[in-house]
């Protein structure tokens, strides 16, 4: 019967989420423990699952190159990040560097960090970080759109640019959760990410003060597991923004691994955009190797 | 994919005794008999230590030092003075909060997760009646000139008894009554931890005696004439046994009782903090309160989607070891117990409920069983009458708020909780539900027990 089908549907519309039970899941989520096997696992996962980002003003080529080198072997028998990500300028002093390696080359685009442009330049700006080699385009919402109510405006926009990606790049949609206001329009952010066909949700660009928190990524998993059951589609989780350390990291799989479950825990549809975190993955384990902690001046190379 | 590695808590430092004998009078005393049982850990069967099985000649000497101290020494010293040693004692549980923590573990089967919460709030407890200690003429309005009564008997329940025990023990010192808790011999570490933290902190002795023992010991100390008061956590038929003995002599109950909890799904709830309410509440909730055994009542329109998610669940909860920090079912406090809820399992299914457990195998030692729901239960089974609890939930469905309110009062829950999106129907639940707690969502709204705050007070005081 249509009209039942249609009733249900607007039941659940919007997906009604109670903050208070959230946060205290997600605080009693990341406190996991990984021991052992299960540590050094999860350092490995959580550097494979890395994309090491520069998106600095002051990026140039040599310091986008140093960060190919260090994404291809961050070191000695550790596993390459997942991608890199950089300005759309800079994609064509990336891509030769990463030519022959695994590590993928991710470009914001579409006006980041604010996306206050017209659709034409951003769709101009994603087919040429394309043309100029990136395979991953993180684009970000219009908030402008999406907090004047014009849902229509964000879903269609996320939906052009992912035409202009294509076959030929993943799509990752920023939602820059900090600016949305609550946990409950979070999600509806995502549910128009992922029914413009992101290949990724994402938390946010790292540019203002509020991004990942482990509530968040909550509500993004709660939505791309409805979203898994309603339609098959297992849609990628990217979570950047402030996370620093290994144990938030830890925090993070942690949640990814409750919710969505070990078929996500992997570079293809599990992200860490961050730049520092790398070092304190790299330095936990080589303690794990060596017994010992190094040297913190040591485990990093780039700032 | 990450391997499952075990994160052991180590249990080499919390110093059980090889022997426990009855705390009275400030001393540690042989029972009379002679007689001790074995404590053994149901996660892994094997021995703890011996504990005293008390007879009527021990619940007779552990009244007769109750009443001496409290005629002798608490009855007379300054309210101020009653609150210093109940914070010792609180700081003493806040500082030892971990090694508590692991002797309840070990010893109850509970995982250290959630009991090392549970004892931590124990301490919080403590802390806010040792406040109340020398304000007692404003705790209850219009009894300014409100007293102790005297000795209070208490049981203890198995299922986290330290706990239960601070539940009773800091309103009852507070209010300046004198006290004898019986614990019960399957999980009775915690509370002889406790005994022996009076001990330390220079508590008057015999303000506090411990006894441990079976339910002939809890008979005794119900029928006893030197009980002023009676007071116990623990099931349903312990409590209406109790009520009918205070009924004949006219005196005070106060009664928790740890019975089943209730949750009601409205179709408008918060679906994903639902679910997890649920297997907070019915699996990982361990000992805290016997909350374990909860009767889900949701919409008729959710209960596909509502089972889908919690065998999903079910799947990713991690069973086993309850020293492991990451487990979250743990053992039952002992093979009795378990055995009580496979039978009561076993009648539901023969009678045509469909049970849809975790997949996992329990080891061949320890008192395990796997998480379970069961379904589509005949209308005519008995809900009420088992005291069997653990990690298993029942499901059943509704139609309209009268039905739920209707089928939930049938269930007789302790506590209850609403999970709806509409405030007014929150509210309009909430008031119509006959349980000691009922939750909205997350918010503990309407506390209609007489447990905690200063109405927690009131049990204990002369009025």
């Amino acid at each position: 019967m249509p009209c039942v089908e249609y009733e249900r549907r607007e039941r659940r519309t919007p997906v009604r989420i109670d903050a208070v039970a959230l946060e205290t899941r997600a605080a009693d989520l990341i406190r996991r423990a990984f021991k052992a096997d299960a540590k050094a696992a999860a350092i490995d996962l959580a550097i494979a699952c890395m994309d090491l980002t520069t998106l600095e003003g002051r990026d140039t080529p040599a310091t986008v190159r140093t960060l190919c080198a260090r994404a291809i072997a961050p070191a000695p028998l550790a596993p390459h990040v997942a991608a890199i990500c950089v300005y759309p300028n800079l994609v064509r002093h990336a891509a030769p560097a990463l030519a022959g390696s695994d590590v993928r080359l991710a470009s914001v685009a579409t006006a980041f960090p604010g996306g206050q442009s017209s659709l034409a330049v951003k769709l101009r700006e994603t087919r040429e970080a394309i043309d100029a080699g990136a395979n991953e385009i993180d684009m970000v919402i219009d908030r402008n759109a999406f907090l004047c109510g014009r849902d229509a405006d964000v879903a269609h926009e996320i939906a052009a640019v992912r035409a202009v990606c294509g076959d030929a790049a993943t799509l990752k949609v920023i939602l820059e959760v900090g600016e949305l206001g609550s946990y409950a329009a979070i999600r509806r952010a995502a549910d128009l990410a992922l029914a413009g066909g992101a290949h990724f949700v994402k938390t946010a660009t790292g540019k203002i003060g509020v991004s990942s928190t482990p509530a968040i990524a909550l509500v993004l998993c709660e939505a791309i597991a409805d979203h898994a059951r309603r339609t098959g589609a297992q849609v990628g989780l990217k979570l950047a923004g402030g996370i620093r350390t290994t144990k938030s990291a830890f925090g993070y799989l942690a949640i990814v691994d409750a919710t969505l479950g070990a078929t996500w825990l992997s570079p293809e549809r599990f992200r860490l955009g961050a730049s520092s975190l790398l070092d304190d993955l790299l330095m936990q384990r080589a303690k794990l190797v060596s017994g010992a902690y190094g040297d913190p001046a040591r485990a990093t190379i780039a700032s | 994919m990450i391997p499952e590695a075990p994160a052991l808590e180590s249990t080499a430092d919390i110093g059980v005794r090889d022997r426990y004998g009855l705390f009275i009078g400030g001393d540690w005393v042989a029972p009379e008999t002679g007689a001790y049982v074995i404590s053994e850990n149901p996660a892994t069967d094997e021995p703890l230590a011996l504990v005293a099985r008390a007879t009527a000649a021990d619940v007779d000497r552990a009244l007769r030092a109750a009443r001496r101290a409290y005629e002798k020494s608490w009855r007379k010293i300054k309210p101020a003075e009653r609150a210093k040693y109940l914070y010792r004692i609180a700081r003493a549980i806040a500082e030892r909060t971990r090694v508590l923590a692991l002797m309840e573990t070990i010893d109850g089967g509970a995982p250290i997760r959630s009991v090392r919460d549970v004892v931590g709030h124990a301490a919080t407890t403590a802390f806010y009646y040792a406040g109340w200690a020398d304000k007692l003429a404003w705790a209850i309005g219009g009894h300014e000139r409100a007293r102790a009564i005297g000795v209070v008997g208490a049981l203890v329940s198995a299922r986290s008894p330290i706990a239960c025990a601070i539940d009773i023990l800091a309103p009852a010192l507070a209010a300046g009554n004198t006290l004898v808790l019986k614990a019960s011999t399957c999980a009775p570490l915690g509370v002889l931890a406790l005994a022996q933290i009076c001990a330390e902190v220079d508590l008057p002795p015999g303000v506090v005696n411990v006894i441990t023992g079976e339910s002939d010991v809890s008979a005794t100390l119900v029928e006893h004439p030197d009980c002023d008061l009676l007071a116990c956590e623990g099931s349903i038929g312990v409590a209406s046994a109790i009520r009918r003995v205070t009924a004949t002599r006219r005196i005070p109950l106060r009664a928790s009782v740890d019975g089943p909890a209730c949750i009601i799904v409205f179709d408008d709830a918060p679906l994903d903090a639902a679910i997890e309410a649920i297997v907070a509440a019915t699996y990982r909730a361990g000992t805290k309160t016997s909350r374990s055994g909860t009767l889900v009542l949701v919409h008729e329109s959710l209960e596909t989607d509502v089972v889908a998610r919690l065998t999903a669940r079910l799947r990713t909860l991690r069973h086993g070891d309850p020293l492991d920090r990451n487990t979250d079912v743990g053992a039952f406090a002992s093979r009795t117990h378990r055995d009580r809820l496979a039978a009561r399992v076993d009648r539901a299914v023969a009678g045509g409920a469909t049970l849809l457990a975790a997949p996992w195998t329990p080891p061949d030692v320890g008192a395990f069983r796997a998480a379970a729901i069961l379904i589509d239960l005949p209308p005519s089974f008995d809900l009420v009458s088992s005291d069997a609890s653990g990690p298993f939930a029942t499901l059943a469905t509704f139609r309209t708020p009268a039905e739920a309110l209707e089928r939930a009062a049938a269930f007789a829950p302790a506590s209850a909780s609403v999970w709806t999106s509409s405030g007014a129907q929150a509210l309009y639940t909430a008031q119509r539900f006959a349980a000691g707690v009922v939750w909205c969502n997350t918010f503990d709204r309407f506390d209609a027990g007489r447990v905690g705050g200063p109405a927690g007070l009131r049990a204990y005081l002369d009025l």
